[in-house]
Formats: C-alpha cells, sequence, structure tokens
C-alpha cells in the first residue's frame, strides 16, 4: 500500500478507534480527536498540486482481486484533487463546527464521528478510485453512511422516514450504476477508468453503448438529486447540521457531479449524453429554484437551493461535453462551460457550507428554523448575520463575491448554447438561457427571503424558545473560514484557475489537449457591456420587485406546486408497491394445500407438455419392446380396478383394503418380471403400511356423521388425468429414445467374480452401489427417530393442563 | 400337459381372485372384506406358486412362505382391531 491508498483509508481506520476514544477519554470532546485527520489530509493533498498542475496525474495500484480485473487503484488527477481537496477541508472545518454543535454529554458522539470517517473515506475513494468496481464499492459505502447520518436521531419518525428514503433513492441509483460499470466491462473488457477512456472511441457505436450511458446517468442523477430523484435531499435535512452542510451540501450530492465530469469523456460525444445532462440539469434548476421560495424552513430552503445549484453545475457540465464535438482548443467558446462547472462547484461548496452552518447557529441559538418564527436577529447575531448574507449574496450572484463570477461565466455559457449548431439546437437552444435566467431570478428571491427573514424585520421573542445571542467563537469559526474564501474567490478567482480548474477541465475535456497544452481560464469581473451583465442586471430588477412584493404573489404558490410535488408520488408509489405485493402475494398464498398442489401439478403438466411440443420430442417407438403374455394384463386389470376403485368408494376402511390388494398385485408384478427379492420387500412393507394406515384412520375425527365420496372436481379430475398422460408419454418416448445400452452387463459378468456373490441385487445393494444402501439406512432411522419424537415429545403439554 | 394344466389353474385363480376383489369393494361388512382379503393372500400363494413353476425357478419359494405368514398375521391384527379397537394393547390397559 502506497501512502496514497493509506490517506484513502485513513478515515475508517481511524473511525475504528473512536469508540475507544469516546470511552476512554469521556471529559475531552471527541471530535477532538478526528479534527486532525482531515487536516492532515488536506495538507497531504495540497502536496499533489504541483503535480496536477503540469498535467501530469499519479496512480498507485494496489491489487485486490486481480483474477477479475479487480484492483484498488489510486488515481489523481485535476478532478479527483479538486474533489479530495474539499471533502477534507470541508471535513475538517464540519468536524470543527460539530465540536461545537453537538454536546458532549447528550449526543452519542461515537456514533457519530463513525459514521462521519466512514463517510470522509469512502467519499475519498470514490473520487480517487481509478478502478470502476472499487468506485462503486466507495460510492455505495457514502450511500449507507449517508443513511445512517441522516437517522441519527433514530428516535425520531421523520429521521427513519429520510435515511430510508434517501436510502432507497441513492441505492437504486447505485445499483443501476453497477449495471452501467458491468456494461461498459462487457465493452471495453476492463474496469479501470482511464483504459475505459481510452476506448471510448471504439465503444461509441456498440449496441450497449446508450443503455451503459443511461444507467450511469441514473446513478449521478439519484445520488445527485436532480430532477426528478432530487425528493430525498429535503428530507435528508433531519440529519445533524454539521451532516447537512458537509454530506448534503459539498460533498456526497457533487458525488454525482464527479460521475458525470469523470465519464464526459467516454460518453461526452453523444448527443443523448448532452441532452440528459444539460435538460434534466436545467430543469432541476429551475424546478428547485421555484419550490425554495415555497419553504418556511431554513434548512428546506437550502436543500431546494442545494438541488437547483446541483441542477446549475449539470447543466453546465452537458453544455461542456458539446465542447468535444469542436476538436480545436482555440475559441472552442464551449469550454467556458466547464471552468463555470468546475468553479461553481468550488463556489457552491464554500458558501453553502457556510449558509448551512450559519442555519445551524440560528437554530441552535433560537430553537427553531421557521422563518415565520425568526426576525430581527441582525443584533443578536452580528457575525452570524455576516456570514449568512455573504452566502447568501454569492448564491443569488451579487458582486463581489465569488457567486456572481460563476453565474456570469453560467450566463455565458448558456448563451453559447444558442450558437450550437448541433443536435437540433438552432431551434430549442433558446430555451436553455431564457431557463437559467428564469431560474436566477427565483434564487435571487429565495435567496433574499432566507437572509432577511430571519435577520431583518420584527424580532418575535414570544415566539422563540430561548432567548438569542451570539454563538460561541468556536462553532463560528468554520463558517468564517468559508465566507473569507468566497470573498477570497470572488475577489483573486484567478488564484484557483490555474491550480485547481484548469487540471480540472483538463481531466474532464481530455481530448481537447495537445500534449504539452493546458486550458487558459482567465475569470475577470468585467467583460464589457455584455448580454451576460444585462441579465445579471435583469435579475437583480427583476428579483427585488419579485422579493417586495412575494407575500402578494406566495399565494399562488399554495395552489400550484402542490400538485406537482413528486413527495406524493413517492409515497404512493412505495404504499402501493406494497400494497400491491401484499395483495399479489395473498391471491396465491392462501394456505390451502390443495392449491399449493394445483400450482406444482399444473406447472409439471404446463412445462412438460411445451418441451414435449417444442422440443418436437414425442417418439413412438415399438421396436425393442417385448411381447405381452396373458399373466400381465391379467395384474394390470386387477391393479387398474383396485386403483380407480379407490376413488369411487365410500368408506376409508374399504380404501385401505383396496390399496392393500393394490399393493400385493403390485408384488405379484415383481414376481412375474422375476424379482424375488423386490417381491418380498413389497409384501412385508405393504403389509406394515396398510397396518399404519389403519391405526391412523382409526384415530380420525369423525368430521361428518356419514362418510362420504370425495367430492368430484373438475380441475382436480383434469390435473390428474394431465399428469397421467403427461408422464405416460413421457415414458413412451423415454423408452423409445434409447442411446445407448445399459451397463448391467458389468454386474452380470462381475457379480461372483468380483465381489463374491450370487445375489445380483443383493450384491450391487451392499457391495458395488452400498453408498445409497447407508443413507437409506439413514433415512429409515431418522424417520424412526422423528416418528419417536412426535409421540413423545410435546413440550406443549403441560400448558394444555 | 403339465403347460395346459398349469395354465388353467392359473386361469381359475384369477377368476378367484377376481371374485374376491369384488368382495372386498363390496363388503358388505369389514369383515366380509378381511375375510376376502385373507383369501386374497392364499390365492396370490398360488398364483406365486403356479408362476415358479412356469418361470422355471425356485427364488420365489420364500415369497410364499412369507405370504403365508402376512396374511396370517395380517387376518389376526384385522380380526384384533375390529373385535377391541386396538392391535397392540398397552399393558396398563389389563
Amino acid at each position: 500500500m502506497s501512502y496514497l491508498h493509506w490517506a484513502i483509508v485513513a478515515p475508517l481506520f481511524l473511525s475504528i478507534f473512536i469508540p475507544i476514544f469516546y470511552k476512554v477519554f469521556r471529559r475531552i470532546h471527541t471530535g477532538w480527536f478526528v479534527l486532525p485527520l482531515p487536516i492532515l489530509l488536506f495538507v497531504y493533498f495540497l502536496s499533489f498540486l504541483p503535480v496536477t498542475m503540469s498535467g501530469k496525474t499519479m496512480m498507485e495500484s494496489m491489487n485486490w482481486i486481480p483474477s477479475l480485473g479487480i484492483n484498488f487503484t489510486a488515481k489523481v488527477d485535476g478532478l479527483g484533487l479538486l474533489f479530495s481537496l474539499l471533502i477534507t477541508g470541508i471535513g475538517a472545518l464540519v468536524v470543527l463546527y460539530s465540536i461545537y454543535y453537538l454536546a458532549k454529554d447528550k449526543e452519542k458522539l461515537n456514533q457519530f464521528y463513525v459514521y462521519l470517517l466512514l463517510f470522509m473515506g469512502a467519499m475519498l475513494g470514490v473520487v480517487l478510485s481509478d478502478n470502476l468496481i472499487v468506485l462503486y464499492a466507495f460510492w455505495e459505502l457514502t450511500s449507507f453512511s449517508s443513511f445512517l447520518l441522516i437517522g441519527y436521531w433514530y428516535e425520531r419518525e421523520k429521521s427513519r422516514y429520510g435515511a430510508q428514503k434517501s436510502m432507497l433513492i441513492t441505492v437504486f441509483g447505485g445499483l443501476a450504476m453497477l449495471g452501467g460499470i458491468i456494461l461498459l466491462y462487457i465493452m471495453t473488457g476492463t474496469f479501470s477508468v482511464t483504459e475505459v477512456i481510452s476506448q471510448a472511441n471504439e465503444i461509441f457505436n456498440h449496441a450497449l453503448f446508450v443503455p451503459a450511458l443511461i444507467c450511469i446517468l441514473l446513478g449521478a442523477f439519484t445520488k445527485s438529486a436532480q430532477f426528478p430523484f432530487y425528493i430525498w435531499l429535503p428530507d435528508a435535512m433531519e440529519a445533524p447540521t454539521p451532516v447537512s452542510s458537509y454530506l448534503h451540501s459539498a460533498t456526497m450530492v457533487k458525488a454525482g457531479i464527479y460521475l458525470v465530469a469523470r465519464f464526459t469523456p467516454v460518453f461526452g460525444e453523444h448527443s443523448l449524453w448532452f441532452w440528459l445532462v444539460s435538460g434534466v440539469g436545467i430543469l432541476t434548476l429551475i424546478w428547485g429554484s421555484i419550490f425554495a421560495v415555497k419553504q418556511t424552513d431554513l434548512k428546506a430552503i437550502l436543500a431546494f437551493s442545494t438541488v437547483s445549484q446541483l441542477g446549475l453545475i449539470m447543466s453546465l457540465l452537458g453544455v461542456g461535453a458539446a465542447a468535444l464535438h469542436y476538436e480545436f482548443l482555440d475559441d472552442n467558446i464551449f469550454t467556458v462551460a466547464v471552468t463555470a462547472a468546475v468553479f461553481h462547484l468550488i463556489n457552491h461548496a464554500t458558501f453553502k457550507g457556510s449558509l448551512f452552518m450559519a442555519a445551524g447557529i440560528v437554530d441552535h441559538e433560537t430553537g427553531t428554523r421557521d422563518i415565520r418564527k425568526l426576525g430581527g436577529l441582525m443584533h443578536f447575531m452580528p457575525i452570524t448575520f455576516t456570514i449568512s448574507i455573504i452566502g447568501t449574496f454569492s448564491m443569488a450572484g451579487i458582486p463581489p463575491f465569488n457567486g456572481f463570477l460563476s453565474k456570469e461565466m453560467f450566463f455565458t455559457a448558456m448563451v453559447h448554447v444558442i450558437e450550437m449548431d448541433i443536435f437540433n439546437l438552432e431551434t430549442l437552444g433558446i430555451l436553455f438561457p431564457v431557463f437559467a435566467w428564469i431560474a436566477s431570478i427565483f434564487t435571487f428571491v429565495y435567496s433574499m427571503i432566507l437572509v432577511f427573514r430571519t435577520f431583518t424585520g420584527k424580532y418575535q421573542p414570544e415566539k422563540l424558545d430561548k432567548k438569542p445571542h451570539e454563538a460561541p467563537i468556536g462553532m463560528l469559526i468554520s463558517p468564517v473560514i468559508l465566507v473569507s474564501l468566497v470573498i477570497i474567490f470572488g475577489f483573486f478567482p484567478n488564484l484557483l484557475s490555474h491550480s485547481l480548474i484548469s487540471p480540472a477541465m483538463a481531466s474532464i475535456l481530455p481530448s481537447l489537449l495537445g500534449p504539452g497544452e493546458e486550458f487558459m481560464v482567465h475569470i475577470s469581473f468585467w467583460h464589457g457591456f455584455t448580454i451576460e451583465l444585462f441579465m445579471t442586471l435583469g435579475v437583480v430588477i427583476l428579483g427585488i420587485i419579485l422579493y417586495k412584493t412575494h407575500s402578494k404573489w406566495k399565494k399562488i404558490y399554495q395552489a400550484i406546486p402542490d400538485k406537482l410535488a413528486l413527495n406524493r408520488f413517492y409515497d404512493s408509489l412505495l404504499e402501493g408497491v406494497q400494497l400491491g405485493s401484499h395483495k399479489l402475494t395473498k391471491s396465491y398464498m392462501n394456505g390451502s394445500i390443495r392449491s399449493y398442489l394445483v400450482y406444482i401439478f399444473a406447472f409439471f403438466i404446463f412445462i412438460l407438455a411445451a418441451t414435449l411440443i417444442g422440443k418436437n420430442a414425442f417418439k413412438l417407438d415399438t421396436s425393442n419392446v417385448s411381447a405381452i403374455g396373458v399373466y400381465e394384463v391379467v395384474l394390470a386389470i386387477f391393479v387398474v380396478v383396485g386403483s380407480i376403485s379407490i376413488l369411487f368408494v365410500k368408506s376409508r376402511m374399504t380404501s385401505i383394503i383396496l390399496l392393500g390388494a393394490v399393493g400385493y398385485t403390485v408384488s405379484l408384478f415383481y414376481v412375474l418380471f422375476r424379482a424375488p427379492d423386490l417381491a418380498l420387500t413389497q409384501l412385508v412393507i405393504e403389509t406394515i403400511s396398510v397396518a399404519l394406515f389403519l391405526v391412523c384412520f382409526y384415530h380420525l375425527p369423525k368430521l361428518r356423521k356419514f362418510e362420504t365420496r370425495m367430492r368430484f372436481r373438475l380441475t382436480n379430475a383434469l390435473i390428474s388425468v394431465g399428469v397421467g398422460a403427461m408422464v405416460t408419454l413421457i415414458a413412451l418416448s423415454a423408452h423409445s429414445n434409447k442411446l445407448f445400452d445399459s451397463i448391467s452387463k458389468y454386474y452380470v459378468e462381475n457379480t461372483y467374480t468380483e465381489a463374491a456373490g450370487k445375489n445380483m441385487v443383493n450384491v450391487i445393494l451392499v457391495d458395488f452401489r452400498g453408498f445409497d444402501t447407508l443413507f437409506e439406512i439413514t433415512v429409515l432411522a431418522i424417520a424412526s427417530l422423528g416418528i419417536f419424537g412426535m409421540i413423545k415429545l410435546r413440550l406443549n403439554r403441560r400448558k394444555e393442563g | 400337459m403339465l403347460e395346459i394344466i398349469i395354465r388353467l389353474a392359473l386361469l381359475f385363480c384369477s377368476i378367484s381372485m377376481l371374485g374376491l376383489i369384488y368382495r372386498v369393494i363390496k363388503g358388505p361388512s369389514v369383515a366380509d372384506r378381511v375375510i376376502a382379503l385373507d383369501a386374497v393372500g392364499i390365492n396370490l400363494v398360488a398364483i406365486t406358486a403356479l408362476i415358479s413353476i412356469v418361470l422355471n425357478s425356485h427364488a420365489f419359494l420364500e415369497i410364499i412362505l412369507l405370504i403365508g405368514i402376512l396374511a396370517f398375521i395380517g387376518t389376526v391384527a384385522f380380526a384384533k382391531y375390529l373385535e377391541k379397537g386396538v392391535i397392540i394393547e398397552r399393558e396398563r390397559n389389563h
């Protein structure tokens, strides 16, 4: 294992020791033991910056299951490094925040940090794995640890609901992704992402290419809460706020973004990829932004805002993939979409993380997150207010914060879509900038609601449980660091352009780069009077108007979005599936043995008949049939008459006797076909079983006064005749299809010479094939012990008294 | 000559067997059926013996003895069952 592998699994290792720290050092908050690790990892990953900046990647491989091509290959390239830095950096800040957020003596800290570290390790594994199966394993581990974290307060009904929902949806997507991975493996013969990318052109026209694309996208869309799978994210807000801030804004929900970015070189040239990624992205963007305005819970607003911002990044990646159609680097205007996506990814992580933390502080210090109860907190919490206002202004895209820059670039990219001359974009392309623009207006509105409803307006002390006051300094450190990043990236965006954005773009669009080239990323505040500037101006002006008039038009919301809410659909789907399967099971598992036998025999007839007809297997060949003697005929008549009369007699006693008669006749058959040993055994056994039947029937309760004949049922008659006919047909064809002679000649020749016996049957039973006999003895022993046990062992005898 | 006689004997045995089975089916009482079944057993002895001669084998002579014993045991068991309602009595019933 290299250092890189150790770095990935270090959180998993540390999580083993967390319960020990928790038990041994009760007086120290367990979070302090966790905190050094993400910091250390962050510094470690920073050391890779020179590698990726020079356009190189670092690969470390470790054998896991080499025979299946599954190896734990870790690869650090621009994209992976960007995500690793986000995960470890924000991870460290979140751990610090959680130390102050979660009380030492009230919370189950050991569990919390174990889950959090599991998640951190899993997430690092997802972004740094080069092997698809390993990536999938870590991917499911993120789903799983997210499930645990959402259900952290498991005594609450809503936490359990949210955890289950997120689990079902993300695991559904994860499994779809596994399907996509396997399809890719079938096409390329490798699980390595690097090699899959190198074969991208060869598999482009493969029949499985589109199914693989859809499967992979399903995985990405469910994880990144894209339309219509976004519904789990608002319910995941039941998790503790550090978790919401870390998983559900900065890292896990970006795993889908990562996946799309990672697979852009493979699928990006396909028109379906463009339409799905950018179309779903832009739909999620507008849908999430519209729904966010409706929410009254701070975290719910942030959740829908996350959904919408993820849609924004997704649509940018989709548009960026179109750049692959233009095989030149200079003046390739569509690469700006990828730049914007990567830049906004960083920005979103910073401002959304800080906003969640601010919301958590408000919740922590006032006891509620409902904006209808909050107001006028500006004077109580000046620092939190400052953090929030910077975060929301950045989210709304107002200068001078970093959100403004990425929003400008977003508009640029969307406006460029109109210029594309592929995929019928000449006509439909206009929708992209329009949707983007409308969504930005709504983003502006909910951002303003978020900050101004909470911190300005009337202070309502009667609605609050606690007297609000500023948070402890420790809780403020992390959001302050994040908003300072918001400002720093806002003023000096080019700090990022060479170090992070350009290498990340190189991994998303590798085919556009010649050897030694790199993307020239230059982010500037001032483009001149371009259309983007006017769009932003429009957003701000319309947004302010809408915010001011919000109380007048918010009633429209009560009417429209309820009908479109997908939660109701999800709930009824879940309920319907349960109800449906319950009904289905009840309809055929009715508890009656008769029905089960009907199923079994009906299938028996159906399958055998279908096989006989389908394979055209029925054959009647009388060439090797021996002559029928008169004795056989007579005995057969006895058997037939005896068996059929059993069906029609009234009394049980008579049926037993008839059965005995049939058994004896069978033993006569054995005599006739020269099987003395069989005849002997058959006689004895028949006698004993008749006696046993008599014992049973004597003890049967008299259900009816008069014993009646068996009732006639058409199904039973049809099925019994069918089974009989089927078996007869098969026996006839089997006899007519003998392919080779029997091996009994060997026994005839060797019974005496090899085994020193003259009775061939007995020699076969105890010598040639003695093993069968051994286990038939065992069967008898078990049966007799079972009978003894059933008779003697009556555990509930005492209860019955 | 022997052949023909054996065939005839087998035929008659079969006819009596049919008659006995008719009795087994028809009844009317259980005792009738048990007696008929006992006679079926004895008939089987005869048929087995005749068939042994036809097949020219003495492998089936044990079967003859066995049928005799079983028919006896079976009839006794039935008889006891009809009279007492049980076949094997428990000792404490005395």
